[in-house]
């Protein structure tokens, strides 16, 4: 063993090695990327709105409570199919109506009951928000997660 | 202490513990908030603890492998850091912009992208910090003796400030930026972050068991190897359900199922280096810790990885608590612990002394390997009833984690342990100054 597994053959087996999976994922990640552009999220034009919605989303530091698409803190509910769970996936009105609402009844205060926090946020902020969270909604996800409870 | 230079370890470990100190606070206010939700919600929300709880620990243990490598490369390389002047600069960037940062979260200022919410100023200054860090000790290294462990080391260090690139790119389309995030997130801590670690893993065996550079060495390159090799295409178990194409839940599965393959590895090559080494060394805290990190790592990244990676698990597992138990354990074992055992070798030598109050530091590792391993078994046990609750059944998460009350007070009595460990552990490394139990007489070999 240790006379054909020298240092040196571990050596470059390591780097050639490391060297070629680099470019076989190099590669995979440029296919992805069109398949992410032309497929998956091409359902809802990427509109202005709903990147205004994503730098609000940003801004107030959700993903470190909520998750989206699984990821994130695990302490508050997956946002990334709520609007499926509101019944609003389709209708941008409801969807704001329904965000809107619920956001503005934050914090609850109910004793033991986890809270969220009040954000200051503008009728616009709150509609491009929504439109994010429809956006998001529409990605192929590969049918995850299994049930609307997300 | 060989070499005057390595001394700048010294300042990058202290206040490395600080900030670990800072981290585990944090991590038991958030566990105490799952317990009674009401505490501090609309003067400290969940989200900002949370961000200063993780932030806190990234930063703390790239301090530690900083300072590691300022303490390492000397010793390799046999010369003096290029510049000791920088290596304070550099600390000291890095010190404005995690108070920064800290400050900005506690006014409401950061980004959303998790992990990486600090300001852009702040990233700027780590990649300022991450530039003269390169410099000042590629070109120790490069003017020096060259190992397979530095070799190691140097391209692990390289890759991932690189890596780093990737934390000012955000797409708009929230596909992409997932994507591109765990180029970051991924491909540090089960790529780039290996290497650091096998490399400083190596080092200690060096020092602590007196096994064979040769032999040494060799067996760095075939872990890293199997690391790579494997945690590169691994990338893709978290490209199940972001929107990237449907190819990658087997291949993600298949790699990922290999990423257990370098934390056996270095867990067996710590072990076999012990067995085989003949050096008695005094240091018995920082072989404790060394071979409690590989064992550690091996349960929380190797199994408790593998336990929801597969992407026919992974369908139901994703986003839940047993994510939480896999990372605890993995953070813990792989990089905390690793730490640790860096701090415990080199401190007693940056001060001069013999390697004191190793009972205290021994206790400090089975009181924080207790608390988290209890942790990650809450979690898990936790995660899989809402598994079951939310992803079978289809209860709503709130009505799901109501029932999970007694799982979440159970994990915050075992962060009790984990911040009395690690305060127990400062205590120890930083400021008793004699050996508090008297050890025996020399030991006597057995029947």
């Amino acid at each position: 063993m240790s006379e054909i597994l020298t240092k040196s053959r571990a050596r470059n087996v390591f780097y050639g090695g490391s060297i070629f999976f680099v470019v076989v994922f190099v590669a995979m990640t440029v296919q992805s990327h069109r398949h992410i552009v032309q497929t998956s999220t091409a359902g809802m034009e990427l509109s202005d709105e709903v990147r205004h919605g994503k730098h609000v989303w940003e801004r107030h530091s959700c993903i470190n409570c909520h998750t989206l698409h699984g990821e994130g803190a695990y302490f508050a509910p997956e946002l990334g199919n709520v609007m499926t769970r509101w019944g609003a996936l389709d209708d941008p009105e409801l969807a704001y109506e329904i965000l809107d609402g619920w956001m503005k009844a934050q914090p609850s205060g109910i004793e033991g009951r986890r809270q969220m926090p009040f954000f200051e946020i503008t009728e616009e902020e709150m509609r491009a928000l929504a439109e994010f969270l429809r956006w998001a909604d529409q990605t192929d996800t590969q049918n995850w997660p299994p049930n609307d409870a997300g | 202490m060989k070499y005057q230079s390595q001394k700048v370890a010294y300042a990058y470990f202290v206040t490395a513990m600080a900030l670990f100190g800072i981290q585990v606070l944090g991590g038991l206010l958030l566990g105490w908030i799952y317990v009674s939700p009401n505490t501090l919600s609309e003067l400290l929300p969940f989200n900002i603890v949370r961000m200063i709880h993780t932030n806190a620990l990234i930063v703390w243990l790239l301090l530690g492998f900083f300072g590691a490598a300022y303490y390492l490369v000397p010793e390799e390389s046999e010369r003096e850091i290029f510049s000791v002047k920088l290596a304070y600069i550099q600390l000291a960037i890095l010190v404005v912009g995690t108070l920064g940062a800290v400050g900005s979260y506690l006014v409401g200022i950061h980004g959303g992208r998790e992990f990486l919410e600090q300001p852009l100023w702040v990233k700027f200054g780590i990649l300022v910090a991450a530039v003269i860090f390169l410099v000042n000790v590629s070109l120790t290294f490069l003017a020096g003796r060259k190992t397979a462990i530095t070799n190691i080391l140097m391209m692990g260090l390289w890759l991932l400030c690189l890596l780093w690139v990737f934390a000012f790119i955000n797409p708009d389309n929230l596909s992409l930026d997932k994507m591109y995030w765990w180029f970051v997130v991924h491909l540090w801590v089960e790529a780039t972050w290996e290497l650091v670690m096998a490399a400083i893993l190596g080092f200690l065996m060096l020092k602590l068991t007196g096994v064979d550079r040769e032999v040494i060495e060799k067996w760095l390159y075939v872990i890293v190897a199997t690391a790579l090799f494997s945690g590169i295409l691994g990338t893709g178990h978290h490209f199940y359900w972001i929107g990237t194409p449907g190819y990658w839940q087997w291949v993600g599965s298949i790699f990922s199922t290999f990423e257990v393959v370098p934390f056996f590895a270095m867990m067996s090559f710590a072990f076999i280096m012990v067995w085989k080494g003949r050096k008695n060394h005094p240091n018995k805290a920082a072989l404790l810790w060394s071979l409690g990190s590989s064992t550690v790592a091996f349960f929380g990244a190797g199994v408790w990885g593998f336990l929801h990676t597969l992407h026919g698990v992974n369908f139901y597992t994703h986003g839940t608590q047993i994510t939480a138990a896999h990372g605890h354990l993995a953070f813990y074992g792989a990089y905390v612990a690793l730490n640790l055992a860096m701090f415990s070798y080199a401190m007693p030598v940056l001060r001069n002394r013999a390697p004191y109050n190793q009972v205290l530091n021994m206790a400090s590792f089975w009181l924080m390997t207790g608390g988290m391993s209890f942790m990650t078994f809450t979690l898990t046990f936790a995660g899989t009833i809402q598994t079951h609750m939310q992803r079978i059944v289809g209860e709503y998460f709130m009505d799901v984690q109501d029932q999970l009350d007694l799982f979440y007070l159970m994990r915050f009595g075992s962060g009790v342990a984990v911040v009395l460990g690690a305060l127990l552990f400062i205590y120890s490394m930083l400021v008793v100054r004699r050996e508090v139990v008297k050890p025996g007489p020399m030991a006597v070999p057995g029947e």
